[in-house]
């Protein structure tokens, strides 16, 4: 490996930036093209949903729960607002919440995970000793209380999953890079008088980052999820606000009698597809991206 | 109705007497060109109607907490209000279909002094489930431990006129009120006021020992309540167990009915309604009561201390609209009249508000204030499909140049920090047996549940006269009067009148059923039996 | 002192620490929520008189940090109070006496599903890493992100449509009772399981394969496959060993999600565990009867991290005989 590296990194430095990235895409399995294509397009909706959405986010267009036709492209809702509408909507706050939180959840939890494991001594027992009491706490009956008591407005809810969140990420955070610290290229730079950032963003980071991209897949789709039950308990995202866990939570009745109550899939069913879609598209991009990391050459 | 339909109301009725054969029923209705199919099937539905013993009887209710007791001081939901009128206990009187007063465990009672003084005689020979006989004490002690200083009570509330309850001898209990109300025996029969055996003047609740229809086998807060006949029930009652469910989830209530779990599901969910009224062997319970969801103003509050901005709102919202969308046609709109049109006294005021955003605009701009901006707390807790509701509200009210801005508040703590505290938010009303009833609790100056903080001084002094009234002409018109001045002037938006509904199996029979609450007036597990 | 025992002790101790701050977090939180025990209970029949006599007599009227060490008093003693419901009767019902028959329910769901899910969870995620990139990992990994990503009450309600009403081979209500036989309790719980099931092996499964590819590039996997041992001997033998870890935190992550998450899959089935207990009590703030679920979700956490940190300890020889 040390052998190798510098030479490396000479050649790569004479492509262009445009050219690495063509090189990269063109060698990505069709798997990771699909997420990538589902990607951009959630993105583009998110970005033009007022353009592509022909009626409103809380505009009442019809009856409740017309089905799919002419009129309205997938029917409409329990209340009669453009499902389609809402869809597209939708796309734009679920992910803008989900990155938001997920973003916020790392950045806290993965930093305060290898700086703990790496100094341990009090501040790894302080700071676990406060997430462990977190973790110890169910989320989603934890959420609903702070929800409660800190006022249900979409910037707490961010905050307040985000904190939940961190906690699970510090845990897997820590345990992971308690392997990388006792490396002994880790104890080396701490001879070398290395700063602790250095250490933590060169050395360990880099070396447990496959777990967490995982994990950041996953957490991220965990949002709607969180989302979708609160909603289902009764707490969620301010109406009418569109977001896809609420929009299935709303119609959670008819999923018990698929088919047989409208002659299309019935309403719940669009938004747990939206959700799932991504959730796949985004794990395919991570497992492409876990899979060049490894440093692994193809097999194939 | 026909002279046809008079007919085969008395076959069917000789039917369920078993004094017309099946034969000559179906004779008789096939002779009006009915096919035999259909002359079968009523001869089978006339013949379910005749009472008889036996069965368990299962039912699963949208209510019931893990905190529920056996504590008659914190019955509130659907899950144990029952308990009090059919099932451990059994209150001085019933309410029958027609919402008259039925004497229960009172034989009798006449009022004196203008109605100030009730005397109430108590039936000889009741026994409870542990054998004690009930006496004038009991029922004395009962009606003390809701109305004593420290009740928790919510009886209370509805006994806040009543002074004093003394026995006079073994079987003779006096009430004394402090005013007259003609309607005291509707109000003695609240759900709470089951009566519980005594013992030095108070009463012992903890084993679920009552005198009604059934004893109390066992109970699970949140989850289940078995209970078996009582062989002593000085009532009538058909059922030899019953069995009630808490599942609060409506998709997996219906599915426990729709797999055979239950005879008997309230709260239907009207999106899926179809469902259940097409599964095989099924009615829908579906009755039309004295209910309501409505959305109160504090008229003590900008902008709702203005009549204009009221009235303005009123007219800017398409009740209608929400009939079809949060009751999926399952009730009827409302005219902010809190009687429902089932309730005696009830009238429908004069203009009816339909959907008029151009009135409402114009309203506005007689009071200047276009452009209006306000607040509607919601919540489903205060009824199902609340925010729904609000939102639908809000896209009416647009065209009214009204924007409504739903807040939707958490659904723990509702009642306790919106209600009546918010400007403007929902609510939902049970039944209650009567006008004054009604009223007193929810739109007099002084009533706890004045939820618009609406002190109209005539509306008041109409109140008190027509409660202790006993000329009928006279107290109809006042009540009218009174209904007027809700609909013209108070600040209480009645959005729709609910439908109960509920999903029934065809196992079971019944009668005519009760308005007054759910689950046939919370009298099915004594009145319903296996057909 | 042997270094594992001695880390157990430590960790025993410092989880004690750990539920004291978790019921200072609960009873905090509890105190900060708007209302009361008195006022949920009442709902709407609440009027300011009925409440102030709910208080006085549950004493909920005297200072909240007296109520708080006058209840960790109590349990430091054993005794975890009275539910609040039902109070103010001659007949009290403990808490322990709510808790204990839902506790059994929860706990008999979560160790049926845990011996379902995590053999199978392991299973996939080594076949997955095996096999990577055939056929059967992307399907599998397609198949186990689907399930992960549609919200459980869906799953669950999809699983009752199919073989609740449709087929009929499961009850759709798990209700069930102290005298219920094991084996209906097996039947009635099927549905529930299930649905767990698919929830938690898509996350423990992923967690495995992705730890053993990571650990396919290491020098000493190369070494491996240089003195020419197969891919399947050196994913197992000298992969799995290393990859214990992360595994271990992910499925004590999910065994702690069986018994402390459920509260949804709770409410579709209608089975009377913990989890809706506690939601209940919260929106009621029945405090004692909070505070227990909260301890006993805790305390089943902190034992399950335990045994997941152990096994990082003893399978990293670096972590047992520390320089």
């Amino acid at each position: 490996m040390t052998a190798q590296a510098p030479q490396l990194r000479s050649v790569r430095a004479r492509r262009t930036f445009w050219e690495n990235t063509k090189r990269t895409l063109a060698s990505a399995p069709i798997s990771a093209w699909f997420g990538m294509i589902v990607i951009l397009i959630y993105v583009l909706a998110a970005i033009f949903a007022p353009w592509l959405a022909p009626h409103g986010e809380a505009e009442v267009v019809g009856k409740a729960y017309q089905p799919a036709g002419e009129q309205f492209f997938l029917g409409t809702d329990q209340i009669g607002r453009d499902l389609f509408s809402r869809l597209i909507y939708g796309a734009r706050n679920t992910i803008g919440i989900a990155f938001l939180t997920t973003l916020l959840s790392f950045a806290i939890g993965g930093t305060l995970g290898v700086l703990t494991a790496l100094k341990r001594g009090w501040l790894d027992q302080a700071i676990s000793r406060v997430v462990d009491a977190f973790l110890a706490i169910p989320v989603l009956i934890f959420a609903l209380m702070l929800l409660a008591v800190a006022g249900k407005s979409i910037l707490n809810l961010i905050l307040i999953l985000a904190l939940l969140d961190s906690t699970r990420v510090f845990r897997l955070a820590r345990a992971t890079a308690l392997n990388v610290v006792v490396m002994d290229y880790v104890e080396a730079a701490k001879l070398r008088g290395e700063k602790m950032g250095w250490i933590i963003f060169k050395e360990v980071l880099p070396n447990i980052l496959p777990p967490l991209i995982t994990e950041f897949g996953l957490r991220f789709c965990f949002v709607f999820l969180t989302i979708a039950a609160l909603s289902f308990l009764g707490v969620g995202i301010q109406p009418p606000t569109a977001d896809w866990g609420s929009m299935v939570a709303e119609s959670k009745t008819l999923i018990t009698f698929p088919v047989r109550t409208f002659p299309w899939i019935p309403a719940p069913f669009y938004p747990a597809m939206a959700i799932a879609l991504l959730t796949v598209a985004i794990n395919f991009v991570v497992d492409w991206f876990l899979h060049k990391t490894s440093g692994l050459r193809d097999e194939k | 109705m026909t002279e046809f339909e008079m007919k085969l109301k008395a076959a069917e009725k000789a039917v369920g007497l078993g004094k017309l054969s099946r034969r000559d029923f179906i004779q008789f209705v096939m002779a009006s060109g009915v096919t035999l199919a259909a002359a079968q099937a009523m001869f089978t539905r006339a013949a379910r109607a005749e009472p008889k013993k036996g069965g368990t009887f299962k039912a699963a209710v949208g209510h019931g907490q893990t905190t529920d007791s056996l504590d008659p001081a914190t019955w509130s939901n659907g899950f144990t209000f029952a308990w009090g009128k059919s099932v451990m206990g059994a209150p001085l009187v019933q309410i029958s279909p027609k919402n008259e007063v039925i004497p229960h465990v009172a034989e009798s009672f006449e009022p004196s002094d203008g109605a100030k003084k009730w005397v109430f005689k108590i039936k000889k020979g009741i026994t409870f489930h542990n054998g004690k006989t009930l006496t004038a004490d009991d029922v004395v002690a009962t009606i003390n431990y809701h109305i004593g200083p420290d009740s928790k009570s919510p009886a209370k509330g509805v006994l806040s006129n009543l002074v004093s309850a003394k026995a006079d001898g073994p079987d003779t209990v006096v009430f004394e009120l402090s005013g007259g109300n003609a309607d005291f025996p509707y109000l003695v029969s609240d759900y709470h006021l089951a009566m519980y055996p005594s013992e030095g003047g108070k009463i012992q609740w903890e084993k679920g020992i009552g005198a009604g229809p059934y004893i109390l086998k066992s109970f699970e807060p949140g989850v289940k309540m078995t209970a078996e006949r009582n062989p002593n029930y000085f009532g009538t009652t058909y059922f030899d167990a019953i069995e009630l469910l808490s599942i609060i989830d409506v998709a997996a209530r219906t599915n426990a009915y729709l797999s055979g779990e239950v005879h008997f599901i309230d709260r239907a969910d009207p999106k899926t309604i179809d469902i259940v009224k097409n599964a095989p062997n099924t009615s829908l319970y579906n009755v039309s009561g004295t209910a309501l969801y409505s959305a109160p103003m504090l008229v003590d509050q900008a902008p709702f201390d203005k009549l204009e901005v009221r009235q303005a709102l009123k007219w800017a919202i398409n009740r209608q609209e929400l009939v079809d969308k949060i009751l999926y046609g399952y009730g009827s709109a409302g005219n902010d009249n809190m009687l429902a049109p089932s309730l005696k006294y009830a009238i429908q005021p004069e203009p009816v508000y339909t959907y008029d955003p151009e009135k409402a605009k114009s309203l506005l701009k007689k009071a200047g204030m276009e452009n209006l901006k306000v607040d509607l707390s919601a919540s489903d807790a205060a009824f199902p499909g609340g925010v729904d509701a609000a939102l639908l509200m809000a896209e009416q009210a647009k065209a009214a140049g009204i924007e409504i801005n739903v807040v939707r508040e958490p659904n723990d703590s509702y009642w306790d920090n919106v209600w009546i505290k918010k400007p403007w938010c929902q609510c939902y009303w049970g039944g209650r047996p009567t006008a004054d009833a009604f009223l007193s609790i929810s739109m007099a100056a002084d009533a706890a549940w004045n939820d618009t903080r609406w002190k109209n001084p005539r509306f008041n002094e109409l109140l008190v006269a027509a409660r202790a009234e006993t000329d009928e002409a006279k107290r109809q018109a006042m009540y009218a009067e009174c209904q007027q001045l809700v609909h013209d002037d108070g600040g209480q938006v009645v959005l729709m009148f609910n439908n109960y509904v509920g999903a029934l199996s065809n196992a079971i029979g019944h009668g005519e059923f009760n308005t007054d609450f759910d689950h046939d007036g919370g009298f099915m597990y004594e009145r319903w039996w296996m057909a | 002192m042997h270094p594992v025992l001695k880390t157990v002790l430590q960790r025993l101790g410092l989880g004690l620490l750990t539920l004291f701050v978790v019921s200072v977090m609960i009873f905090a939180s509890l105190e900060m929520l708007p209302g009361g025990f008195a006022e949920a209970i009442l709902g709407q029949g609440a009027t300011p008189e009925t409440v102030a006599a709910f208080n006085h007599q549950l004493g909920l009227d005297r200072p909240a940090a007296l109520r708080y060490f006058e209840w960790i008093g109590n349990v430091l003693h054993g005794d975890f109070g009275y539910s609040y419901a039902g109070a103010g009767g001659s007949i009290k019902k403990s808490v322990s006496a709510i808790i204990a028959p839902r506790l059994y329910n929860t706990f008999f769901l979560a160790i049926m599903t845990a011996i379902f899910a995590v053999p199978l969870a392991l299973f996939l995620g080594i076949m997955a890493a095996l096999h990577r990139n055939s056929l059967f990992d992307r399907a599998v990994n397609a198949a186990t992100l689907t399930t992960i990503a549609t919200p459980e009450f869906f799953i669950a309600y999809l699983l009752m449509f199919f073989f609740a009403i449709q087929l009929k081979w499961f009850p759709s209500l798990s209700t069930v009772s102290e005298g219920t036989s094991l084996l209906e309790h097996i039947y009635r719980a099927a549905l529930p399981s299930i649905t767990l099931t698919l929830v938690i092996v898509a996350h423990m499964m992923r967690m495995t394969r992705a730890a053993l590819i990571n650990l396919l590039a290491s020098p000493y996997m190369e070494m491996a496959r240089l003195k020419g041992v197969s891919q399947r001997d050196a994913i197992i033998h000298h992969a799995l060993p290393n990859a214990w870890a992360p595994i271990a935190t992910v499925i004590a992550f999910n065994l702690a999600y069986l018994v402390v998450g459920v509260v949804v899959v709770e409410v579709v089935f209608v089975y009377p565990g913990i989890g809706q207990l506690m939601v209940d009590s919260v929106s009621s703030r029945n405090m004692p009867v909070v505070q227990a679920c909260a301890l006993i979700f805790a305390a089943t956490y902190i034992l399950l991290n335990l045994s997941a940190d152990i096994v990082s300890i003893v399978t990293n020889p670096r972590l047992l005989h520390p320089k």
